[in-house]
């Protein structure tokens, strides 16, 4: 869990020199060769790591704008991946999608832009496996301003109702944009909220990725056996503004010294426990940064796409309307 | 399993649903209802979710007896969470399966259009073709039936304006068959639009005549993207969707006690948009009047017309019309909605107009 932190904070680390090419000093989203926004994952990398390290390949997320440390952490092609972020045509998605919106089949991963509105799909992938008879989990990670979007009820609901194998994972960095979870947020607890929903509550804080491992499991041991729903809320922290170029001069004094780095600390913490030395730590994290350079050389050589190609996949190319079905190997 | 194409249909008379009696004339919902009992037979990835389908069969009957016979747990009911359950759907299909989602009134796209436009429409292109999202959407349209503003539009423009939807509206019984079959195998989300006065509903009155066919008993498909020629003219071209198809015809029965030749297309499908279809009839006719239920402005009327005169604008004898709601909510009182709504004597004033008879008289 330590290298995949570590690759997801090389990842971030990497993006953001990135980005500041060609930003500075006039600051415009639109500048440089990492254009957008762009949301990094510092200081969140233990849920990515914790969770995604109790999964199976089985298993679905759907996370929301701020995706790398999930998506690193599953597994999700870090070549195509951050071709895509730069919008080359190798790219998960042809340079469709960027930052907020990755997607890999292969892995059962994807990402949305729009708070709230991967707990719906999350829920329905959970509801398609149960009628197809196949195995998995969905897991659906949302942040603590997310919660209060009107889809975080309506699924959570219909999650305790049906008795879904489904996680709700609640990133809580505490801030929504600029807002305090203070001033968004009336119960202390989102994960009391479960007691509503027939659904089973789990909080951990700590922002360490062994609890959160532990709680993980456990929630997928009862959606696995049919005890349904967890939502599971993580307190974590936002090192770093909402979006690059944010310096969040509005997280001060107390709420700023919250704002713990996970990193040093469970590395000093393997190592106090024997479980890593420090050249063992060292050569880890020196291969986990080759590995992130490879794939920022990779995405740096990679072609942009053509123009036209911003023309295809609004639809999918029919197939053969004359069969009502293809013999599918899903049931 | 065969499956043929849409055969070359004949508008039906009046005479054939008071003099034939078979009961292979169905209206709309029965149609519907058929093609989606076959589908759920012979796929085992359809299934339906919505608000009081399971035991009730829907506010329209679609999913009539289909609770019973395939599963509560395979036609299911829905909290009153339209957000969630057409999430929910779109993650079912991005896994493999073949949604139907019933929304009983489509004016209630106001609550989920998110989980519509920004999710499900942009699935398969933000991925990049990785993921499809084969699913549709039923919803009911239009008034005409004193239910007031907030359950009485259509809304073409709303669904058909965004990339990563097709958008049908079938007219007929014939059609609505062929095109459930269509938007169930079809692998991308379709819009199926039915208007509540064409649909046969029971709670909408006496059945509209023209929407009613004979119907197959076997499956079929009828392609998106192809006008039907409900009625060949040659001084006018009437181009309609939805109900505003059948106010067409019976303004057509009007208009030719006059002597005007009017043609009546059916769209059919707004999203893929037969271009050339409406194109071929207009050069024909050299005239052109829309009708559309839906709000006038920045709507399926303006593209129908923008997509004649951006081909050849020196086809048009006269000024292209428009038939639609002008630009207000739907009113609740009887007299106040029959003023905006499209009926066939505005039509009618609109054709007299495009024909320059208004000035002779």
């Amino acid at each position: 869990m330590y290298e995949v932190m570590v690759r997801s904070r090389a990842f971030d680390d990497r993006l953001t020199e990135k980005y500041w090419v060609e930003k500075k000093p006039i600051f415009s989203f639109s500048a440089g060769p990492l254009p957008g926004e762009l949301h990094t994952s510092h200081g969140q990398e233990p849920i990515g790591a914790g969770v995604c390290g109790a999964l199976t390949p089985d298993d679905m997320i759907t996370t929301g704008h701020r995706p790398h440390h999930v998506a690193v952490a599953r597994g999700v092609n870090l070549k195509e991946m951050t071709a895509e972020i730069f919008g080359k045509k190798t790219g998960l998605s042809g340079g469709r999608g960027g930052h907020m919106h990755i997607y890999d089949k292969r892995v059962n991963f994807s990402s949305s832009g729009i708070i709230g509105e991967g707990l719906g799909p999350a829920a329905g992938m959970a509801l398609a496996r149960r009628m197809q008879k196949r195995p998995g989990v969905a897991l659906s990670f949302i942040g603590e301003g997310g919660v209060n979007q009107g889809a975080f009820h309506e699924v959570m609901n219909i999650v305790g109702i049906m008795k879904l194998p489904f996680i709700c994972v609640i990133e809580d960095n505490k801030y929504a944009v600029t807002t305090h979870k203070s001033a968004s947020t009336a119960t202390e607890r989102n994960s009391d909220r479960a007691a509503c929903y027939g659904m089973t509550g789990e909080f951990v804080s700590g922002n360490d990725p062994d609890l959160i491992f532990a709680a993980t499991e456990r929630a997928l041991e009862r959606a696995r056996s049919g005890k349904g729903g967890t939502i599971l809320e993580i307190e974590t922290a936002r090192l770093l503004g909402h979006f690059m170029g944010d310096p969040a001069g509005y997280i001060t004094g107390e709420r700023k010294a919250y704002q713990v780095d996970p990193i040093p600390e469970y590395r000093r913490r393997l190592i106090l426990e024997g479980v890593l030395t420090d050249v063992q730590a060292i050569a880890l994290e020196t291969q986990v940064i080759r590995e992130v350079d490879e794939a920022m050389q990779f995405a740096a050589e990679s072609p942009y796409p053509d123009p036209e190609s911003a023309l295809n996949c609004t639809f999918s190319d029919q197939q053969d309307m004359s069969k009502p079905f293809l013999e599918t190997e899903l049931f | 399993m065969s499956t043929k194409e849409a055969a070359p249909w004949e508008s039906p008379t009046q005479e054939q649903t008071a003099g034939e009696v078979s009961n292979r004339i169905l209206t709309i919902c029965r149609a519907q209802r058929e093609a989606l009992d076959w589908e759920m037979q012979h796929d085992p990835r359809v299934f339906m979710v919505g608000e009081d389908i399971s035991g009730f069969g829907g506010v329209f009957g679609t999913a009539d007896g289909l609770g019973d016979k395939f599963g509560h747990d395979r036609v299911i009911d829905m909290p009153i969470s339209e957000t969630g359950f057409i999430g929910m759907a779109t993650g079912a299909a991005m896994e493999g399966m073949r949604p139907v989602i019933e929304l009983a009134y489509v004016d209630f796209i106001g609550v989920c259009y998110n989980s519509i436009v920004n999710y499900a429409a942009k699935t398969h292109f933000m991925s990049g073709g990785q993921l499809k999202v084969p699913m549709v959407l039923l919803t009911g349209t239009g008034g005409g039936y004193s239910n007031a503003a907030q359950h009485s539009q259509c809304l073409h423009a709303t669904l058909a304006h965004m990339p990563g939807l097709k958008v049908v509206s079938p007219t007929n019984a014939y059609d609505a068959k062929g095109m459930m079959h269509a938007a169930i195998r079809d692998d991308n989300f379709v819009v199926f639009l039915v208007h509540k006065g064409a649909s046969g509903v029971g709670f909408m009155g006496p059945v509209i005549k023209t929407t009613l066919n004979e119907v197959p008993t076997e499956d079929y498909t009828v392609p998106f993207g192809k006008i039907r020629v409900y009625r060949e003219g040659s001084d006018v071209t009437l181009v309609g969707v939805g109900l505003a198809v059948h106010h067409a015809l019976q303004a057509a029965d009007e208009l030719a006690k006059d002597g005007v030749s009017a043609e009546v297309v059916d769209l059919r499908s707004l999203v893929p948009l037969d271009r050339d279809g409406i194109m071929a009839s207009v050069r024909k006719t050299g005239r052109l009047v829309v009708v559309d239920e839906d709000y006038q402005s920045y709507g399926v009327s303006g593209e129908v017309i923008a997509s004649v005169v951006e081909r050849d604008p020196t086809v048009l004898k006269a000024p292209a019309h428009r038939v639609c709601v002008p630009d207000v909510s739907i009113p609740f009182s009887r007299p106040l909605e029959n003023f905006v709504l499209p009926l066939p004597g505005r039509i009618v004033a609109a054709v007299r107009s495009v024909m320059g008879m208004d000035k002779a008289t």
